[in-house]
C-alpha cells in the first residue's frame, strides 16, 4: 500500500524534494533565507522598483479622490473600465493559493507542501489589490461603507438583490479566511524561526507571532484539526468567490454579460490565471534563492498541467459563449459575438484567444513543462491573456448594447494605468517583504516530504 | 445702508395695492416697476446678495459701511443702537409665497420676432421659460433659443460695466460725454450721427428712433442683420412691397419646403410645428396625413420629416423653383436649367401632387434662400391659389423694412467719407457678421466716436470707444410683434443684474426727455396708440396675457409677378457652399450660451462646433474623412474647418453653419467652431460657387453625441407608411414578439392602485428640434460638461433625440426618437444598485435618490436604454454666482460621483399632487406637464395617469401604433412610442 508507484519515464519528472535533504537541512535552508541570508542588492533593487510602482498607486489614487472617477476613461455606456477589469483579474489570481492550500490539502496532494505558503501569500496580496478597486471605482468612495449591512440612523439596509453586495460578502469572507489560514499555517514555522534565531529582537517578534507554539503533540493535533477545518471552509470559497464575481455580469441583462456559463467559466479562469501567476512568481524566486531542490521540476510540471487543464475549460467557455450567441437567435446576442470578433476591439479578442487558448497548448509537451524559462514566458502570456479576457467581457459587452444610438467607445487614461500598475507595485512590494521576512515555504510540511519522515501516503505519486 | 428702508417701501407697496382695482392684475409687475419703492423692495429683499454684489454702487457702499462699522465698533458700547426693522411676511405681497413660483407673461424676441413666454419666477427670481399657452404663436410651447434665453440672462460673461477704451466709467460720465457731442451735432442738424441697429420690429423703439431723427434731421439710421434678406427682399421682388407671410400648415394637404427649416427656426416656427404635427399625426383613428416634400441644400431636421426629400445644389434651387413655377402655370421647364434625370421623377410627381391640391398646398422657401427664390415661391403659391387659404400675406412685421445690404453699403460710404462723428451701434455684432470683404471692422474705426450697446464685450465692442452693457430682454420694458403681428408687451422680470441699459434708455438720452425709463417709453407709446376708452384695463390685460388681443395683422392682398430670370453663373469648377444659420445660436448671437453650444445639432449630432458638412461621395472624392481638417477658399478668403460626413448631403456641396468661430464671445462661445462669414460674399451671400476645398493633413476632434446611425435590424424606431397603417392598424405592434410577462421566477405582484404615471411619445409628430432637451436642462439644473467631456460621451442631457437612418446612404430616410428614462416597472437598474439608491415607487416612478447614491454606475451599465447620466467629475458650476440664481430651487443640484436621470419632472408631479390633496381631489389630466412635454412645439409628448382610462396618455397608449422600446426585454417601460407614420407618394415608391 505504501509502496511508491513506479511511473513510466515519459510521465515521471522527478521527486517532490531532491535527494540529500534531512530534517535539519530543510529547516536551515528555508529558515536561513529569513534569518541568515544577507540582504542582497538584487532584493533591494527589486523592492525599490516595486515601491516606485506603489507610488504610482498613491499618486493615481490621490488624484482620483481629488477629482473623481472622471479622471479615468470610463463613460456612458462603458461605466466600468480598468477598475472592474483589474478587480476581477486580481481576485482570479488569488484563487490558485486557495486551491493549492485548501483543495489540494483535502485531496492529500502532498506535492503542494512546497508551494502552498507562497501561493497563499500571493492570494492574500492579490485580494488586497483587488479589494481596493470596488472602493476606488465608486463615485463617492467616502460613502462606500454604505454597502455594508450595519445598523444606521437612516434605517436602511443595503439592497440585497445586487450582486455588488454579494461581492462585498464574498470578498471580505475570502480575505478573512485567506488571512487566517495563512497565519495559522505560519505558526509552527514562526516557532521554528524563534527557536533558531540568535537575535533577541527576532526572538521577541517571532515569539509573539508564534503564539506560544511549543510543538507538543496536543498542539499538533489541534493544528491539524484547525487546518482541516479552515481548508473545509476555504474549499467552497474557491468556487463561490469567483462565482459571485461572475454574477456581477451574469445577473445583469447586457448581452455578453447575461450568460449562465459564467460561474464555472469564471472559476476555471480564476484558477487558470492563479496558477499562471504562481508560476510567474515561483520560477524566479526558486532561481534566485536556489530552491530548485525544494521546488522541483515536479512542482513546475504539476502546475503546468493544472494550467493546461484549466486553459481547456476556459477555451470551452469561449466556444460555448460564441455558440450560444449564435444559437440563441437573439439579435443582441448574435451581434455581441460578431462585434467581439469583428468590432473595434477585435484585436483584443484575438490576442486573448492567442494568449489563453493557443499558447497553453505548448504545455502538452513535457519538455516545455519542465523548462522553467519557457514556462515562465507562457505563464506571463497567460496572465496577460486573462487580463484581456476581462477587458473583452467588460468593455466589448458594454460599448455596444441594445440601442445603436448609445453605442460608444472606451479608452483608458494615464490614471487608469497608474492605478493598475500601482497595484502591481503594491503586490510586488508585499511579495518582496514576504520572501525576506517570513519563511516562504512551509518548513514543517516540507519535513513531512522527506523519506525519513513518517508520511501517510507514498511520496512519489 | 441708508437707502434700504423697508418700512417705507412696504408702505408704498401697500398703498399701491390698496389703489389697485381688484387683485386680478396687480401681479403682472406693472405697478412693481411703476413704483420705485416696490422695485427697490424686490431688488433688495430677494436676491439680496446678488444685487449687493453685482451693483457696483451697492458694493462700494457695502465696503464703506463695513469699514465704518469696524472703525466704530469700539464706540458702539456707548452709542444707542439704531432701531432696525426685521421685515416679516406679515405684509407679504399677495400670492408671493416663498416656495411657490409665480408666472409672468412676457416675450423673448428672436431676431425681432416675439416668442411669447411665461417666465417662472421663484421669489421674483426668473428660473424657467415656458411658452405662453394663450398666445397663438406659442400655445404653450417654446423653441430652443427661447428656452435657453434664461441662461442668457444669467450669463456670467455679460458686459457688466460701462467701459471707455478699456476703463470702467459711470453711465453718468457717458451721458455727459454724449451731451457734449449732441450739442455740437445740434448745430449741424445731427448730420454726423449714425445709428446702426439690427432689424427693428418694436413699435415703441421705432417711435423713439423717429423722434431722434426728427430732432436731428441730418442723422441717419441703418439696419443690418446678416440673415433674413431673402424673405424680406423676396416679397419686395414679387409684390413690389414688403410683406410678411403667414402659413397655415393645418390647412395644407401638400407641403413643399425649399431649403426651409420652418419646423425648427424662423418666425412662427413653434406654431408651424404644431399645425404641421396636427395635420400629420394619425392618433385616435385618424387616417389622413398631409404629404410633405423637401428640397434641401443641406439636411435639416425639417427635411428629415419629409415623405420625400431631395438634395439639391444651392445654385440649382432657383432653377428648380423657376421650373416648378413654369410647370405649375402650364408651361414647360426651362431648357437652361433642366432638373437632373434623377430628380425628374421627383419633380414630376411633386408638380402633379401640387396641381392636384390647388388651394390646399404650401410652398415655403428657406430663410437663407435668395430673394429670387422667395419671389418665385410667392408666385408659385399664387399660381396654386394658396394665397388667402393656406398662405396669408400681411404687412411687414418690421417697423421699417429696408434693403439692409443697401443700408450697409450706405453706412460704409458714410464711414469712408469721414462724416460720421457719432456712431451708435445698438445690439448686433456687425464687425463679426458683415461680409469680410467689405472690411466693416476697419471702416467702423473711421467714425470719430463709436458707442456700442452690447450684451457682451464682443468683436464689435473691440472697435468701439464707449461700451455700454445692454440689459437682457427680461430686464427692461419693450414690445415686439409675433410672427402674425400680434403685439406682445415685454415686461421685465428682474432689475438689471449688471446695471444694463436698454435701447430705449439710450435713445431717450438723445431726446428732450433723457430720463425716461423704458417703462415710460413703452407705456407712453401705447397710451398714444390706444384708441379705446379704458387704457388702464387694456394695459393690464396686455401685460397679464402677454399680448394685445386682436393685434394680429390683417391679411392683405397683392399680386405676385413672375420675376425674370437673371444671369445665372455656372461656375462648376469647385464645390458649392451652402450657408445656413445655426438652428440654435443662429447667426452667432447666442454663441455664448453653453446650453445651446452643448445641444446636439439635430442632423450632425455635433456639439460645440460647426463642421464642413460633406456627402460620403464628395468626401471620398476629396480624400477626406470625418474630422479631417480642410481649407475652404472662396471669394478670396480661406477658412479652415473639420469635415463631417452627413448622409443626404447633396454631392459637391459643403454645408456651412454661420455663427461659430467667435473670438470674443465668452467662455462658451470663444473658439467654438470656425467662422464662415469670410466666405460669404456681399454679391451672393446665399451660397457660394467654385470653392476650393483642400485637405490640410491634420485632424480636429469633433464632439458628436451619437456615433452609430443604423438601426442594425433592431427597430428602435418603428416606421411605416400611411397605406400600411390603413391596411393593418396594428402592423407596428406585430413587428416584435410580445413579451410573456409570466416567464419570470419573480412575478411582479405589485398593483399600482393610486396614480400610475406614464408617457407616450408620438414619433410621427417629433421633429427632432431638441427644444425638450433644453427645457429639461433648464428645469432640472442639468450641468453643462464641455467639449472634452462630450468627446468622452459624458454629456448629461436627461433626454436625448436619437437619430437613425434607413435606406440609401446618399438620400436616407431620417428618424428621430426622443429617449429619456422610460421608467421601467421591472427596472434593470434597480436590482443591481447595492445601496437601493434607485427604486420604483408606488406610482411607477423610478426614483433616483441622489443622497444615497455611492456611484457604482452598475445601474447605468445594466440600463438597456443607456439613459442614465453620471457626474464623473464635478460638472455643476459652483463658482459663478449668477448661475446659482438660475437654478430651479425645487430640484437638487447634483455634485460629483452621483448618478442622475429623467424623473418625469417629479417636482412638478408632487407640486400638483399637493395642490390636489389640498383641494381634496385627484390630480386632473393635464395638470402635470413635464418640462419636455410642455415645450414641445409639435406636442409629441403626452404625460399623465395610466390608471385613468380617460386621460389623454391612456388614449395615446391604447392606439394601435403604440409600442414599447425594447419591450421584448420585459422591462415594462412606462414611456412608450407611437410609430412614425409617413405618407409617401405611391408614384415615388421606388425612389
Amino acid at each position: 500500500m505504501s509502496q511508491p508507484v513506479e511511473l513510466p519515464d515519459q510521465i515521471y519528472v522527478g521527486p517532490v524534494i531532491d535527494e540529500g535533504h534531512s530534517l535539519a537541512s530543510v529547516s536551515d535552508k528555508v529558515g536561513g533565507i529569513v534569518l541568515k541570508r544577507k540582504t542582497t542588492l538584487g532584493w533591494v533593487f527589486g523592492l525599490i522598483v516595486a515601491f516606485g510602482l506603489l507610488q504610482a498607486l498613491m499618486a493615481s489614487a490621490t488624484w482620483l479622490l481629488i477629482k473623481g472617477v472622471g479622471v479615468w476613461g470610463i463613460n456612458i455606456p462603458v461605466g466600468w473600465g480598468f477598475a472592474i477589469i483589474n478587480f476581477v483579474w486580481w481576485i482570479g489570481i488569488g484563487h490558485a493559493g486557495t486551491l493549492i492550500s485548501a483543495i489540494l490539502l483535502l485531496l492529500n496532494q502532498s506535492w503542494r507542501n512546497a508551494i502552498n505558503r507562497f501561493a497563499e501569500a500571493m492570494t492574500l496580496f492579490a485580494v488586497m489589490c483587488a479589494g481596493m478597486f470596488p472602493v476606488l471605482h465608486t463615485g463617492r468612495p467616502w460613502l462606500a461603507y454604505w454597502l455594508l449591512p450595519y445598523p444606521n440612523t437612516m434605517a436602511l439596509w443595503p439592497q440585497f438583490r445586487s450582486p455588488l453586495l454579494w461581492d462585498v460578502f464574498a470578498v471580505t469572507t475570502y480575505l478573512t479566511i485567506s488571512a487566517v489560514f495563512w497565519f495559522v499555517g505560519l505558526i509552527p514555522d514562526l516557532a521554528t524561526l524563534r527557536d533558531s534565531t540568535r537575535k533577541p529582537w527576532q526572538q521577541k517578534v517571532f515569539g509573539m507571532l508564534s503564539m506560544g507554539w511549543r510543538g507538543s503533540a496536543r498542539h499538533w493535533q489541534r493544528y491539524e484539526k484547525a487546518s482541516l477545518l479552515l481548508a473545509g471552509m476555504a474549499t467552497p470559497l474557491v468556487v463561490s468567490v469567483h462565482t459571485v464575481v461572475s454574477f456581477d455580469f451574469a445577473v445583469s441583462m447586457i448581452p455578453g454579460w447575461h450568460t449562465t456559463i459564467f460561474p464555472p467559466y469564471f472559476v476555471a479562469g480564476a484558477i487558470y490565471s492563479g496558477f499562471a501567476m504562481v508560476l510567474t512568481l515561483m520560477i524566479p524566486v526558486r532561481k534566485f534563492y536556489g530552491l530548485e531542490d525544494i521546488i522541483t521540476m515536479r512542482h513546475l510540471n504539476n502546475m503546468a498541467k493544472v494550467t493546461l487543464a484549466t486553459a481547456l475549460i476556459v477555451g470551452y467557455g469561449y466556444i460555448m459563449e460564441a455558440f450560444f450567441g449564435y444559437f440563441s437567435a437573439d439579435v443582441y446576442e448574435r451581434f455581441m459575438v460578431w462585434n467581439r470578433m469583428t468590432g473595434p476591439y477585435a484585436v483584443f479578442y484575438y490576442t486573448l484567444i492567442f494568449c489563453n487558448i493557443i499558447t497553453p497548448q505548448f504545455l502538452w509537451a513535457k519538455r516545455i513543462r519542465t523548462s522553467p524559462g519557457i514556462l515562465w514566458i507562457i505563464s506571463i502570456i497567460v496572465n496577460i491573456g486573462m487580463w484581456l479576457e476581462r477587458f473583452v467581457i467588460v468593455v466589448t459587452s458594454l460599448h455596444r448594447d441594445f440601442l445603436p444610438s448609445s453605442w460608444g467607445m472606451y479608452a483608458p487614461t494615464i490614471w487608469d494605468f497608474g492605478v493598475f500598475f500601482g497595484t502591481i507595485g503594491l503586490f510586488l512590494f508585499l511579495i518582496f517583504l514576504f520572501v525576506r521576512a517570513l519563511p516562504m515555504i512551509t518548513i514543517f510540511e516540507l519535513r513531512m516530504l522527506l523519506p525519513g519522515a513518517r508520511v501517510k501516503e507514498p511520496v512519489a505519486q | 445702508m441708508s437707502e434700504l428702508n423697508p418700512s417705507l417701501n412696504l408702505e408704498s407697496i401697500r398703498t399701491k395695492l390698496d389703489k389697485a382695482k381688484g387683485a386680478t392684475y396687480w401681479r403682472s409687475l406693472d405697478e412693481l416697476a411703476a413704483g420705485d419703492g416696490f422695485k427697490e423692495f424686490l431688488h433688495r429683499e430677494f436676491p439680496r446678495q446678488a444685487s449687493e454684489w453685482i451693483d457696483d454702487e451697492g458694493r462700494r457702499n457695502f465696503l464703506k459701511i463695513m469699514g465704518a462699522s469696524l472703525a466704530l465698533a469700539g464706540l458702539s458700547a456707548c452709542t444707542k443702537q439704531p432701531t432696525e426693522f426685521i421685515m416679516p411676511y406679515v405684509d407679504a405681497p399677495e400670492q408671493a409665497l416663498p416656495g411657490k413660483p409665480l408666472f409672468y407673461a412676457t416675450a423673448f424676441p428672436v431676431r425681432g420676432i416675439a416668442n411669447p413666454v411665461l417666465i417662472e419666477a421663484h421669489e421674483f427670481r426668473p428660473t424657467k421659460v415656458e411658452g405662453n399657452p394663450e398666445h397663438p404663436a406659442s400655445m404653450g410651447s417654446a423653441d430652443v433659443p427661447t428656452q435657453a434665453s434664461i441662461l442668457g440672462l444669467y450669463d456670467p460673461d455679460r458686459q457688466q460695466t460701462v467701459d471707455f477704451i478699456g476703463e470702467v466709467r459711470s453711465y453718468a460720465s457717458f451721458l455727459s460725454n454724449l451731451i457734449g457731442i449732441l450739442e455740437k451735432q445740434r448745430a449741424k442738424t445731427g448730420s454726423g450721427i449714425r445709428l446702426l441697429t439690427e432689424t427693428v420690429t418694436s413699435p415703441s423703439l421705432y417711435a423713439q428712433i423717429q423722434e431722434v431723427l426728427k430732432l436731428y434731421p441730418g442723422a441717419k439710421w441703418y439696419q443690418w442683420e446678416p440673415t433674413g434678406h431673402g424673405s424680406r427682399m423676396g416679397a419686395q421682388l414679387a409684390y413690389g412691397q414688403f410683406l410678411n407671410t403667414v402659413y397655415k400648415f393645418d390647412q395644407a394637404d401638400v407641403i413643399l419646403s425649399i431649403d426651409s427649416n420652418f419646423l425648427a427656426n424662423g418666425p412662427g416656427g413653434v406654431r408651424y410645428a404644431r399645425d404641421w404635427a396636427e395635420k400629420r399625426s394619425v392618433r385616435g383613428g385618424k387616417k389622413t396625413q398631409s404629404r410633405f416634400y423637401a428640397v434641401e441644400t443641406t439636411p435639416t431636421s425639417t427635411g428629415s420629416k419629409a415623405d420625400h426629400r431631395h438634395g439639391i445644389q444651392p445654385s440649382h434651387v432657383e432653377g428648380f423653383a423657376r421650373n416648378l413655377a413654369a410647370v405649375l402655370s402650364g408651361g414647360t421647364p426651362s431648357a437652361a436649367t433642366p432638373p437632373p434625370p434623377a430628380a425628374q421623377k421627383f419633380f414630376n410627381a411633386l408638380a402633379k401632387d401640387l396641381l392636384a391640391n390647388k388651394g390646399k398646398s404650401i410652398v415655403i422657401a428657406g430663410e437663407d434662400q435668395s430673394p429670387e427664390v422667395h419671389a418665385l415661391v410667392h408666385f408659385i403659391n399664387q399660381t396654386l391659389g394658396n394665397i388667402g387659404t393656406t398662405v396669408m400675406l400681411t404687412a411687414s412685421l418690421e417697423a421699417k423694412p429696408v434693403d439692409q445690404w443697401a443700408d450697409l453699403n450706405a453706412l460704409l460710404a458714410d464711414l469712408h467719407s469721414g462724416q460720421v462723428d457719432l456712431l451708435m451701434i445698438l445690439g448686433g455684432n456687425p464687425a463679426f457678421n458683415a461680409p469680410h470683404e467689405l472690411n466693416l471692422r476697419g471702416a467702423l474705426q473711421m467714425a470719430k466716436m463709436r458707442v456700442r450697446l452690447g450684451s457682451h464685450e464682443d468683436e464689435t465692442s473691440e472697435v468701439c470707444q464707449w461700451n455700454l452693457p445692454e440689459a437682457h430682454t427680461y430686464e427692461y420694458w419693450s414690445d415686439a410683434p409675433a410672427y402674425d403681428g400680434t403685439i406682445s408687451i415685454i415686461q421685465p422680470l428682474i432689475a438689471p443684474l449688471y446695471g444694463g441699459k436698454s435701447p430705449h434708455d439710450l435713445l431717450a438720452a438723445f431726446t428732450e426727455t433723457p430720463e425716461l425709463s423704458s417703462y415710460q417709453v413703452v407705456r407712453q407709446y401705447w397710451t398714444a396708440k390706444h384708441t379705446g376708452a379704458d387704457f388702464e384695463t387694456f394695459w393690464r390685460h396686455a401685460i397679464h396675457d402677454g399680448y394685445v388681443k386682436g393685434s394680429a395683422l390683417p391679411a392683405v392682398t397683392a399680386t405676385a409677378k413672375l420675376i425674370a430670370a437673371g444671369a445665372t453663373s455656372s461656375d462648376t469648377s469647385g464645390l458649392e457652399l451652402s450657408f445656413h444659420s445655426d438652428p440654435y445660436i443662429l447667426d452667432g448671437r447666442y454663441s455664448n450660451n453653453a446650453w445651446l453650444q452643448e445641444l446636439p445639432r439635430p442632423i450632425s449630432r455635433l456639439t460645440w462646433d460647426n463642421a464642413v458638412i460633406l456627402s460620403e461621395k464628395t468626401a471620398a472624392d476629396l480624400g477626406v474623412k470625418d474630422e479631417d481638417k480642410v481649407s475652404i477658399t472662396h471669394n478670396g478668403m480661406t477658412v479652415h474647418g473639420a469635415v463631417w460626413r452627413v448622409p443626404g448631403q447633396p454631392d459637391g456641396v459643403a454645408g456651412l453653419t454661420l455663427g461659430f468661430g467667435r473670438t470674443r464671445s465668452g467662455r462658451a462661445g470663444n473658439g467654438a467652431g470656425f467662422n464662415v462669414y469670410p466666405l460669404r460674399s456681399a454679391s451672393n451671400p446665399y451660397f457660394g460657387q467654385g470653392a476650393k476645398v483642400t485637405k490640410l493633413g491634420d485632424t480636429f476632434k469633433l464632439a458628436a453625441v451619437q456615433h452609430h446611425f443604423q438601426m442594425e435590424g433592431r427597430d428602435p424606431v418603428r416606421t411605416g407608411s400611411l397605406d400600411e397603417f390603413k391596411q393593418d392598424p396594428y402592423f407596428a405592434q406585430r413587428k416584435s414578439e410580445t413579451p410573456n410577462t409570466g416567464l419570470t421566477i419573480l412575478p411582479t405582484t405589485f398593483k399600482y392602485e393610486g396614480y400610475a404615471w406614464g408617457m407616450a411619445i408620438d414619433l410621427t409628430s417629433c421633429t427632432g428640434c431638441n427644444a425638450c432637451v433644453v427645457a429639461c436642462q433648464s428645469e432640472n439644473n442639468i450641468a453643462v460638461v464641455g467639449k472634452e467631456q462630450v468627446l468622452n460621451t459624458r454629456e448629461m442631457h436627461w433626454i436625448r433625440i436619437d437619430r437613425y437612418y434607413s435606406g440609401p446612404a446618399d438620400n436616407p430616410e431620417t428618424y428621430f426618437q426622443p429617449v429619456a428614462c422610460v421608467q421601467c416597472e421591472d427596472a434593470p437598474c434597480e436590482i443591481v444598485c447595492p445601496v437601493a439608491a434607485t427604486e420604483t415607487d408606488s406610482e411607477g416612478l423610478n426614483n433616483m435618490v441622489y443622497n444615497r447614491c455611492v456611484g457604482t454606475r452598475y445601474c447605468s451599465n445594466n440600463c438597456p436604454y443607456k439613459v442614465r447620466r453620471f457626474n464623473f467629475l464635478l460638472y455643476t458650476d459652483w463658482e459663478s454666482e449668477s448661475l446659482k440664481l438660475q437654478r430651479n430651487p425645487d430640484v437638487t443640484v447634483r455634485s460629483r460621483g452621483v448618478m442622475e436621470k429623467c424623473s418625469y419632472c417629479v417636482q412638478r408631479i408632487n407640486y400638483a399632487k399637493i395642490s390636489a390633496e389640498k383641494d381634496d381631489r385627484k390630480v386632473r389630466d393635464g395638470e402635470i406637464v413635464p418640462a419636455c412635454a410642455a415645450t414641445c412645439p409639435s406636442q409629441a409628448i403626452m404625460f399623465g395617469d395610466l390608471n385613468d382610462p380617460k386621460s389623454r396618455v391612456s388614449q395615446w397608449k391604447a392606439d394601435s401604433l403604440n409600442y414599447s422600446l425594447l419591450g421584448e426585454l420585459n422591462t415594462r417601460p412606462r414611456t412608450t412610442y407611437l410609430t412614425d407614420i409617413r405618407n409617401p407618394n405611391p408614384e415615388l415608391k421606388e425612389l
